[in-house]
């Protein structure tokens, strides 16, 4: 076994992460924090945080077909080529929603989530109850998220490991022939790059 | 629910009125403060004073380097935790780490 390998037998944490676990696991055991509190203020910001450059990688894929494709066939190389690397280097793949698919990512760990691409995940997606209810009844749990599928639309429950995350490429919404991809790049959500949600309907001019 | 004035700390960066993170942790030790001072902890004059003093320690970090560093200290201050129970934590979050498979979750 190469001492690479190795490295991915077990989880690791920098020095950072480590004294900040220390500082909330600590201060919250002797209850100076509620961690529900600390996650509340998280998510006033969730919308902001992180890079978000998936919603580029989205936006990209919808105006160029050549791209799309690359995506398809390797994401992870078609999103290092716009600059986007995880800090882990783990392969990514793209499933793309259609009328007849869609695609939900699950995944219970902050550790396993590709914030650099994705934005920071939502608090209620590290749950392990999200994760469960999620693989028994994806189509309660998007219910749940206001997003109620046609029938005819099949669900697919994509579990991240630690080798493979995943992005949803949703469905690019009508009536945005004419946006630039910076206007496309707003209307994906964090949600509907893990497929809790849609992309966006354009605003219509007033 | 209504926030600090992040307006009083030094050099933050803001989109809008907005902090701005570029990884969870930041947002963590960020979110952190501000639950400390609204559960009374410290006042946020007390908070901007002693991230001042890490932003102009004249010590090269990240933002949110210097405001994890005024974080432990004025949590050692108040007595809320030691620094040597930070660290024993610390180390401990580092051998939960080591004895979890990777891909699951870590836990003290």
């Amino acid at each position: 076994m190469t001492s690479h390998d190795h490295d991915h037998d077990h989880s690791h944490l920098t020095e950072t992460e480590a004294r900040v676990r220390a500082l909330e696991s600590l201060l919250s055991a002797k209850g100076y924090i509620d961690s529900a509190a600390v996650d509340r203020i998280i998510q006033t910001y969730e919308t902001k945080i992180g890079p978000r450059n998936g919603a580029h990688v989205v936006a990209k894929s919808w105006v160029e077909p050549e791209f799309e494709a690359w995506l398809r066939r390797d994401a992870s190389a078609a999103i290092h080529s716009l600059g986007y690397h995880s800090r882990q280097g783990e392969h990514i793949e793209a499933v793309f929603n259609a009328d007849d698919v869609h695609h939900l990512v699950v995944c219970t760990l902050c550790s396993c989530y590709p914030w650099s691409v994705l934005g920071l995940p939502p608090t209620w997606y590290k749950s392990p109850p999200f994760r469960s209810r999620a693989v028994i009844d994806p189509r309660g749990v998007l219910a749940e998220f206001g997003l109620t599928l046609a029938p005819t639309t099949r669900v697919e429950v994509h579990d991240s490991t630690a080798e493979i995350r995943y992005l949803v490429i949703p469905q690019r919404p009508e009536g945005t022939e004419g946006l630039t991809m910076d206007q496309l790049a707003e209307l994906v959500t964090r949600n509907a790059m893990i497929g809790t949600g849609l992309a966006r309907a354009p605003q219509v001019a007033s | 629910m209504t926030l600090p004035d992040l307006s009083l700390l030094p050099d933050i960066a803001l989109a809008g009125n907005e902090p701005v993170f570029e990884e969870p942790w930041q947002a963590q030790a960020f979110a952190m403060a501000v639950t400390l001072h609204q559960s009374g902890a410290f006042t946020w004059a007390e908070w901007a004073k002693a991230l001042t003093a890490e932003v102009h320690s004249g010590v090269e970090r990240d933002y949110y380097q210097h405001w994890l560093c005024a974080l432990e200290k004025i949590v050692a201050q108040k007595q809320l935790a030691s620094a040597s129970e930070l660290v024993a934590c610390k180390d401990a979050w580092h051998e939960a780490a080591a004895r979890t498979p990777h891909g699951q979750a870590i836990a003290l």
